[in-house]
């Protein structure tokens, strides 16, 4: 499969096209999920460029990705934080966590923050059950999470993306 | 016919009507918010609930057929309890802002709540907030009072084939929206109001732009200057109680003088200026191999559409600049020189059955000197507001004439009004150019109507000329995709925005539908009718302009004036 860093996206969207062919309006659902899929998000370009193949109005497009949770529309951050909202962790209070990441990093799910360092997703449950309530920054599991603990955690990330600079 | 009983009464309504249909026809009214006369039904409502015996649940009146035997009820008190919850359901998550709303008195969800007796706050929802989208100059958007009807996303593709909007999200954070929710002024909207017209609440208005007349108008060094369209005077008096298609233009002149506009001028003079313009051009194109067919430019929804869906129609289209624009033009160049006016003093104010006049009056293309050719426009139910807000008794003033040099018109620039009336006049006017002797017949009726598409063949000397009228711009795409798949037995083609044209125009009193839009195109007609000057070439003062100040028509300074030329628009579709 070609990659986006390889080529740019015309390409990989071909590709994609190609593996859907018929281009009914059934063909949308799961091209959009390959795009995501290969370029972690819809981007604006992406989703005209779908318009385009399948002659459908972008408003329609955005429409229907909205109704579906999985999608998000901005890149992902340089550390994607993903929130278990799972049975488990709801019951350790998960609900708290989610409010108290969206207060430090004035973030929603979905969203990305501007400078591109931190975006947010809630998932169903992670299965890291043992852990909650538990995120997952990267492939980095943080469990116990309490708001003093969330707070060091990111305190850390953006310090590390500071020197890194 | 199926024979059928409702509320008890035996009645007879046409195979395939819905029970919302046949009970019209009987003089009973079931209460609708989604449902739209034309469109694909969409059952998201259900105000519209009716008992139909030997049925467990309640039945949607809006989409059910009626079936031989069929007993209905349309009123019980189940039906009754079942809308009121529905209204109070609708009412748990909106703002109680009708005192602040620019449709109390005039809104289906207000109307309803009174009607089924809803008088306390029963369910309360979360609310969300949703800004206000303000960033298009003609159409507001206040998600926070919509109900989700979808009236607005169905005109938008159904109608206009824009999709400009859609439902976003889901559940209870489900609003309508643009792509990427970007405001309305990025979005593909071609700001033609058709979603106002049809939205049942406050969640979608005109860009109101009353308070900077008000404010010209009470400003004693500014010469404030009106003009009116020619569908204007037969649709405002619905605003004021009268039937459709009365015609009230004296009446709203004099109004118009009473609240402080120095000077009245009527469009249908520039109409009138539009088809000299516009016919010349025709004729030159015909005769010299032009680019055919030629497309009409006084409708600015069409041009946006073109400009971002079928760039490769601009060229096709005439160079004339809108009736409005032209009058604005002339307004601030041979007026403001004839009156010794600055016209840096002069507030141009039109009176338009139209949003998509707003953006129009401020393009760039519209702008000379420093100078926008017309300052603000304002709509048939602005100006309604207005005439409300001083107290004006529209009704009882002494009809008035509008003023010279641009008062005087004929009816083929009043025609213009509905969807046809400019090919009529302009082939009233082509055939006088092309032949020198005038058409035996001035009724071109083959392009009259409502239907969305029309198509006529006519004769000019030994010219065989093929025009069609399309409006509602789902059909004038059908048309031009017809055209670049090779079709080209075409020479002129008038495009109207609006479904029947300027009548049905998205600024136009809310009673617009299409029993409304008839009467009014009945109305022009029938003004026609009785005129003793139908044609533009005859409109003597509109000969005086060209012999005092333009020369001729397609001259340097008509051109300079009155024409200007439109480029490929990026927006996302
Ligand atoms: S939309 Fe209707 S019900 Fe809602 S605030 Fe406005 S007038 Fe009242
Ligand atoms: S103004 Fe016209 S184009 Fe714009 S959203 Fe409304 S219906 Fe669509
Ligand atoms: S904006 Fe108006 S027409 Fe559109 S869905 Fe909301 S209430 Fe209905
Ligand atoms: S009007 Fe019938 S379901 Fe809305």
């Amino acid at each position: 499969m070609t990659t986006v860093a390889e080529t740019g996206t015309a390409p990989v969207l071909a590709e994609i096209f190609a593996r859907h062919p018929g281009a009914g309006r059934d063909a949308l659902i799961p091209i959009l999920q390959d795009i995501q899929d290969t370029m972690g998000y819809l981007s604006l370009e992406t989703i005209k460029e779908v318009g385009a193949h399948l002659n459908l109005p972008v408003s329609k497009i955005y429409g229907v990705a909205t109704f579906y949770n999985q999608f998000r529309f901005q890149a992902l951050g340089k550390y994607h934080v993903q929130v278990c909202r799972g049975t488990a962790c709801h019951v350790k209070g998960s609900q708290g966590v989610l409010d108290d990441i969206r207060q430090i990093l004035k973030l929603e799910p979905g969203v990305t923050t501007a400078d591109g360092l931190f975006s947010l997703e809630v998932v169903a449950c992670i299965g890291a059950c043992g852990l909650a309530p538990v995120i997952k920054i990267n492939d980095e599991f943080h469990a116990d999470m309490t708001t003093a603990k969330l707070d060091r955690v990111f305190k850390a990330l953006k310090k590390e993306a500071k020197s890194n600079d | 016919m199926v024979a059928i009983n409702i509320d008890n009464r035996p009645c007879e309504a046409p195979e395939g009507s819905t029970i919302y249909e046949a009970a019209q026809l009987i003089g009973i009214t079931i209460p609708t918010l989604c449902h739209m006369e034309g469109l694909s039904p969409s059952g998201a409502c259900r105000i519209c609930v009716v008992e139909v015996e030997g049925m467990p649940s309640l039945t949607p009146a809006c989409s059910f057929p009626v079936r031989e035997g069929m007993n209905i009820q349309t009123h019980s008190a189940r039906v009754l309890l079942a809308r009121k919850t529905i209204v109070e359901l609708l009412l748990a998550n909106h703002p109680d802002d009708c005192l602040y709303c620019i449709r109390n008195n005039n809104c289906m969800l207000q109307n309803l709540a009174a009607d089924l007796g809803v008088r306390r706050r029963r369910y309360t929802g979360a609310r969300n907030e949703y800004k206000e989208d303000v960033s298009s100059p003609s159409v507001i958007r206040d998600p926070e009072k919509c109900i989700l009807c979808g009236k607005c996303v169905r005109v938008c593709e159904e109608v206009q084939d824009v999709s400009a909007i859609d439902f976003i999200d889901r559940g209870s954070q489900s609003h309508i929206g643009t792509a990427f929710d970007e405001g309305l002024n990025l979005s593909s909207c071609i700001n033609c109001g058709q979603c106002i017209v049809v939205c049942p609440t406050g969640a979608l208005h005109e860009h109101d732009s009353l308070k900077s007349v008000i404010d010209a108008i009470n400003d004693p060094d500014i010469t404030v200057v009106a003009q009116h369209a020619p569908s204007v005077s037969v649709t405002i008096g619905e605003e004021f109680g009268l039937p459709a298609g009365a015609d009230c233009d004296g009446m709203m002149v004099a109004a118009l003088r009473r609240l402080g506009f120095d000077r009245v001028f009527d469009t249908s003079f520039t109409a009138d200026l539009t088809i000299m313009e516009e016919g010349s051009e025709l004729v030159e194109r015909i005769k010299n191999g032009g680019k055919l067919p030629m497309l009409t430019s006084c409708s600015p929804g069409w041009i946006k559409f073109a400009e971002q869906r079928y760039p490769d129609f601009l060229d096709n289209i005439s160079s004339c600049k809108s009736p409005q624009q032209m009058m604005g033009a002339i307004i601030k160049s041979f007026f403001a020189e004839r009156e010794n006016i600055d016209p840096a003093k002069i507030f141009s104010v039109s009176i338009m059955p139209c949003t998509a006049k707003k953006f129009e009056a401020g393009r760039h293309e519209m702008t000379r000197d420093g100078y926008p050719d017309v300052d603000v426009v304002l709509t048939t139910r602005e100006l309604a507001r207005l005439i409300r807000m001083r107290g004006l008794d529209m009704l009882a003033l002494q009809p008035e004439g509008a003023d010279t040099p641009f008062g005087e018109r004929t009816t083929a620039g009043k025609i213009f009004g509905a969807s046809g009336g400019v090919m009529e006049a302009a082939l009233r006017s082509a055939y006088f150019l092309l032949t020198g002797s005038e058409l035996e017949d001035l009724n071109v009726t083959a392009v009259r109507g409502l239907e969305g598409c029309k198509e006529a063949h006519v004769k000019i000397g030994d010219l065989e000329v093929g025009v069609a009228v399309a409006s509602g711009l789902k059909n004038a795409a059908a048309l031009l995709d017809q055209i670049r798949a090779g079709r080209d037995d075409l020479h002129f083609i008038e495009i109207m925005t609006c479904p029947g044209g300027c009548i049905a125009g998205g600024g136009q009193p809310l009673s617009t539908n299409k029993q409304a839009v008839t009467q009014r195109m009945k109305a022009l007609y029938a003004l026609d009718a009785s005129a003793e000057t139908r044609t533009s070439h005859k409109n003597e003062a509109v000969q005086r302009l060209y012999e005092e100040y333009l020369g001729s028509p397609l001259s340097d300074k008509s051109h300079h004036l009155l024409h200007t030329h439109y480029t490929q628009r990026e927006v996302l579709l």
